[in-house]
This record gives structure tokens, C-alpha cells and sequence, in this order.
């Protein structure tokens, strides 16, 4: 690392938004009191990283990169274990256990080896075992990596309702749209070493407004151009699609296609392009971050014991 | 804490069977070989008086069985640092040490466990404790506390290399140590450089503290040299894990 400052307020959603090997699980690491840091100091749920990890412990709750889970233990006992690791008394954790396995949908498959679940399933596990002594703060490292589309969205919907609750969440994520959707606020990494930090909309706005893409019918782009000029900022077309920037955003579209059809002009397809967290990593650092262009993640697979 | 990590580590080896084979399996074959093989070395001149060539080498079956509990320990406790485990206990608010004090549990456990079975099979097959139940007793426990011994050597292999592969690697190991101990056959009828060898290791203490109620009356003397071959094991594998530990807890 080449020197990081932030601050996460009480009750927010802050995301660590960056390429791998940005740092991010770096960070994460030494938050949560499993790397030493070399220098700088760090303080966690009021407590600080070095002088006083057992207190941070206490009070953090953290799902590393690889949800960490003893294939051969089933569902339950991992739950059971994790409640006595955090000092539990027997009882409460049951039932406390119990109750976070219905939260996150794995009643049915407590009692199976966790060697059976599905990467989807682990990573719901993981956030379940993370939650078991009511952490203040929660930490995240990657959370959606590799999960379909509908066990992202499920862990997305899970984490805005711990928010809601009250849980701080630090977040680490190399999905833009993970940051944009779930982020109050996201920090950029890059190297190590802080390349942008605010709102997701304060990052946008700094590099740009919106931009509307058309593509025209054969022989009516020049009048097309005209009424464009007049609703925004001519941008040069490329490929043959017309291009004007709208600092109203959407709310411009309207006006533009009604414009357009009164004028005679066929709209053959039409984008709202808005600005990205990856353009303004472009901004900061002068290249995309990784897999922007293909933000999806892969689908998962169960890998049996 | 600890003993909840010990419940999980002892579940787990029974729950992989490749983890049990080592600490069963292997050394009754060897048992079973050694004692149909060689019975007739009782016969040889200057060795101790014994009942059975099975009850000399029971000890030796139940040293081996501990040294390769603590070798399937310390894949074990790779296995949980590979997969991240070992992160996910030391994040938690408990002793730094719990992790390893746990697995040292299980493994003196199962130590314990294989102690019973070859006492047993022992006994099934001919054998006799000598020194009856107050001499199986202190077999037991010092079967138990050598897995504990050989278990921190296995932590300790494991924390300093986190590879299963390279913890695995060290079963031939084990039994190039024992041979060059009493673990198998007197002292004084080894040929040098071995008897030289197993005069200086500390297995042949064990073994001669494990033996001795078998074939004989009970000595606290055998006792107390098994004890001190099982410190002298445990004093390097504790150093060992300790560095193993804190390099642990500084990388990435």
C-alpha cells in the first residue's frame, strides 16, 4: 500500500472500488486486524487496529475474498461454532444461528455438508456466519464475485437491509454497478494508493454529462444534427451515430425524439449513455478498470467435497 | 473455544477417512508384518524378556501411529489455511494460539483413540499388559500425550509452509526416524550407525517408556524418559509453531 486515508462514517455503505490487485483486500486485511500494517494507524468501530484488535474483533464481522468455509462441517455447526468463537452462550447462539440461516434462505440445507452448497449458497453462509454476534461493523471483501445474477442481486438486497438496520458496511468490489447500486459512498484504488473518493453521482458529475447516441436514417443525419444542436452539445459522430451531450439527462430525451419525429426524421436506435465510475477511473488513472466493459459476473458452479 | 475447535477437528477426521487411515491403518499392517515376519527375533541373544514378539512391538505401532497423526494434522491444518479458515478464526475475538491449541486437542484425542485399538487388537491377538490396567493407563497417556508432541510438530510444519502437499511429503520421514530408534527393535541389537542414532532419539525414550508396562512391571524411570522423549518433541515443535504463527499473522 502507498498511503490511504479514509473515513467511514456510522451507518454508511462505503465502497472500495478497484482493479485486482489495487490493494483493496490489502486494506481489508489490516482493517480487520489479520495483517499488520507497516505504517499509518487505523481505527476500527472506535477502536484502534494495533493497540486494541481484540476489541475490533469484537465488534467487526467480516467475508473475506474466499468465502472460508470447512467444507466437511454442515451449515449449522459452522453457524454454532462461529457463535462460540464469538462468545456466545450455547443457547443464544442456536437459536441466533437458526434465525440467521432463515434469514439468508438455508434453513433446508443447515444439516448438509457445506462441501454441497452452491457458490451462491457459500457466500450466503458466509454473510450469515459474519452477522452472529451483531457486528456494528460489517466487512465485505468481494462479495458478489463470481455469484449469478440472482444470488448477486439477493446478496445486494441482504446488505441494504443490514444498512438499514444500522450495520456500517465496508465493501470492497471491482463491479462498477455494485459500487453505483448499493455504494452511499465509494473510494477508487488504484496502486495502492487513493484515486478518487466521493458519491457515486459526485464522481460522475466530474467527468461529464450524459450523452444521447442515435442512429439515423440514410440521408437525414444533417437535419438530424441541426435539431440536436439545439437541444444540447453537438459531440463528433462516430460510425455513423450522432451523438449530443444532455446535461439534463433523460428528462432530454423526450423533447429530442419529439423533435426529431415532427421533423420527418427515422430514429433507428437510441442509447442514453451515462457517465461511469470506470470513466472516471479513466479520468483518475488513464485506463479502464478491469472487466468495465463486461460487467457481469461469471456463473457459479457447485464444487462437491 | 479450544475444545470447540477440538470437537471440529476430531469431526472432521472422521468425517475424511484419508486423514484416520495413516494413524490406524498403516501401522497395524506394519504391526501385523513385523510381528508374523519377524517372531523369531525373541530368540535372539541379549533380547529383554518378553512375553510375544507382539507385545515388544506394540509400542512401536502405537509411536508410529502418533507420529502420522500429527503428519494428518498438519495437512489438515494446511488444508485450513489454504481454504482461509485459519483467517476466519484469527478474526475473530479469541486467542491467536486457539486455532493450534485446538487441533492439539483433536490430535491427542485421536492419539488416545489409537492407543485403545492397538491395546486392543493387542490383546485380541495374544498380547498381554504386563503391568494390567494401571500400566494400560499410563500407556494411554502417554500415547496421548506424544499425538499432542507430534502434533505440534504437524502445526508447525504447516504454519511455516501453509502446503498440504509439503506436510504430506514428510511421511517417509517418519519412518526413517523410527527405525532409527528402539521403536521396532532393541538398541543394543541394532547395527551402527543406527544403534548410535537411536541411542541419541528421543523416539527410543517414548518407545521405551510405551513398552516398558507392556513387557514388564511398571517403572517410573521408562515413564519419566518417556515423558522427557515426548518434551524434548514438543519443546521444538512449540518453537517451531510459534514462529510459525507470527509468521502467519504478518502476511498477506
Amino acid at each position: 500500500m502507498a498511503g490511504i486515508d479514509l473515513e467511514v462514517s456510522e451507518g454508511e455503505i462505503y465502497a472500495f472500488l478497484g482493479p485486482n490487485g489495487a490493494g483493496k483486500t490489502t486494506t481489508v486485511r489490516m482493517l480487520v486486524t489479520l495483517l499488520q500494517p507497516t505504517g499509518g494507524t487505523a481505527r476500527v468501530a472506535g477502536h484502534d487496529v494495533c493497540e486494541d484488535a481484540p476489541a475490533v474483533r469484537r465488534s467487526i464481522g467480516v467475508a473475506l475474498q474466499e468465502a472460508a468455509l470447512d467444507p466437511l462441517m454442515t451449515g449449522r455447526e459452522l453457524m454454532r461454532l462461529q457463535a462460540t468463537l464469538h462468545g456466545l452462550p450455547t443457547e443464544e447462539g442456536k437459536r441466533k444461528g437458526d434465525a440467521l440461516l432463515d434469514r439468508v434462505g438455508l434453513t433446508q440445507a443447515a444439516d448438509r455438508r457445506v462441501g454441497t452448497y452452491s457458490g451462491g449458497m457459500r457466500r450466503r453462509l458466509d454473510l450469515a456466519t459474519a452477522l452472529v454476534h451483531d457486528p456494528s461493523v460489517l466487512f465485505l471483501d468481494e462479495p458478489t464475485t463470481g455469484l449469478d445474477p440472482v444470488s448477486r442481486i439477493a446478496i445486494w438486497e441482504e446488505v441494504k437491509r443490514l444498512n438499514d438496520e444500522g450495520t456500517t458496511v465496508f465493501l470492497t468490489t471491482q463491479y462498477l454497478e455494485e459500487a453505483d447500486h448499493l455504494a452511499d459512498r465509494v473510494g477508487i484504488i488504484d496502486d495502492g494508493k487513493m484515486a478518487a473518493e466521493g458519491t457515486p453521482g459526485e464522481l460522475k458529475s466530474q467527468v461529464g454529462i450524459a450523452h444521447l447516441e442515435l442512429v439515423i436514417a440514410a440521408g437525414e443525419s444533417a437535419e438530424a444534427e441541426e435539431i440536436l444542436a439545439r437541444f444540447g452539445e453537438p459531440m463528433p459522430s462516430r460510425d455513423g451515430t450522432l451523438m449530443v451531450g444532455l446535461r439534463g439527462g433523460a428528462a432530454d430525451v423526450a423533447p429530442i425524439v419529439r423533435a426529431l419525429d415532427e421533423a420527418g426524421c427515422a430514429v433507428e436506435a437510441l442509447e442514453l449513455v451515462q457517465p461511469s465510475l470506470d470513466d472516471v477511473f479513466v479520468e483518475k488513472t488513464g485506463r479502464h478498470l478491469e472487466g468495465a466493459a463486461d460487467d457481469q459476473p461469471s456463473v457459479d458452479e457447485t464444487v462437491p467435497a | 473455544m479450544v475444545a470447540a475447535l477440538g470437537r471440529r477437528s476430531v469431526r472432521q477426521a472422521f468425517r475424511r477417512p484419508q486423514f484416520l487411515a495413516p494413524i490406524i491403518v498403516f501401522p497395524s499392517l506394519f504391526l501385523a508384518v513385523n510381528t508374523g515376519g519377524a517372531g523369531r527375533a525373541v530368540d535372539l541373544p541379549q533380547f529383554p524378556p518378553v512375553h510375544g514378539f507382539l507385545d515388544f512391538q506394540l509400542a512401536g505401532a502405537m509411536l508410529q501411529s502418533t507420529m502420522l497423526a500429527g503428519v494428518s494434522a498438519a495437512i489438515a491444518l494446511a488444508l485450513d489455511i489454504q481454504i482461509g479458515f485459519v483467517d476466519r478464526l484469527v478474526a475473530a475475538p479469541i486467542a491467536r494460539a486457539s486455532f493450534v491449541l485446538g487441533r492439539l486437542v483433536a490430535t491427542g484425542v485421536l492419539g488416545v483413540l489409537s492407543g485403545l485399538w492397538f491395546i486392543t487388537i493387542g490383546l485380541v491377538f495374544g498380547a498381554e499388559i504386563h503391568s494390567g490396567v494401571p500400566g494400560a493407563l499410563v500407556v494411554l497417556a502417554l500415547v496421548g500425550l506424544n499425538a499432542i508432541a507430534w502434533g505440534t510438530i504437524g502445526a508447525a510444519l504447516a504454519l511455516n509452509t501453509g502446503s498440504p502437499a509439503v506436510a504430506q511429503g514428510i511421511f517417509p520421514i517418519v519412518f526413517v526416524i523410527l527405525f532409527l530408534s528402539s521403536a521396532f527393535f532393541p538398541e543394543n541389537l541394532l547395527l551402527e550407525p543406527a544403534k548410535t542414532i537411536a541411542e541419541w532419539n528421543p523416539m527410543s525414550l517414548i518407545a521405551n517408556g510405551l513398552r516398558e508396562p507392556i513387557i514388564s512391571d511398571l517403572s517410573w524411570g521408562k515413564t519419566l524418559e518417556g515423558l522427557g522423549g515426548i518434551a524434548i518433541v514438543a519443546a521444538i515443535g512449540t518453537v517451531l509453531c510459534a514462529r510459525g504463527i507470527n509468521k502467519k499473522l504478518r502476511s498477506a
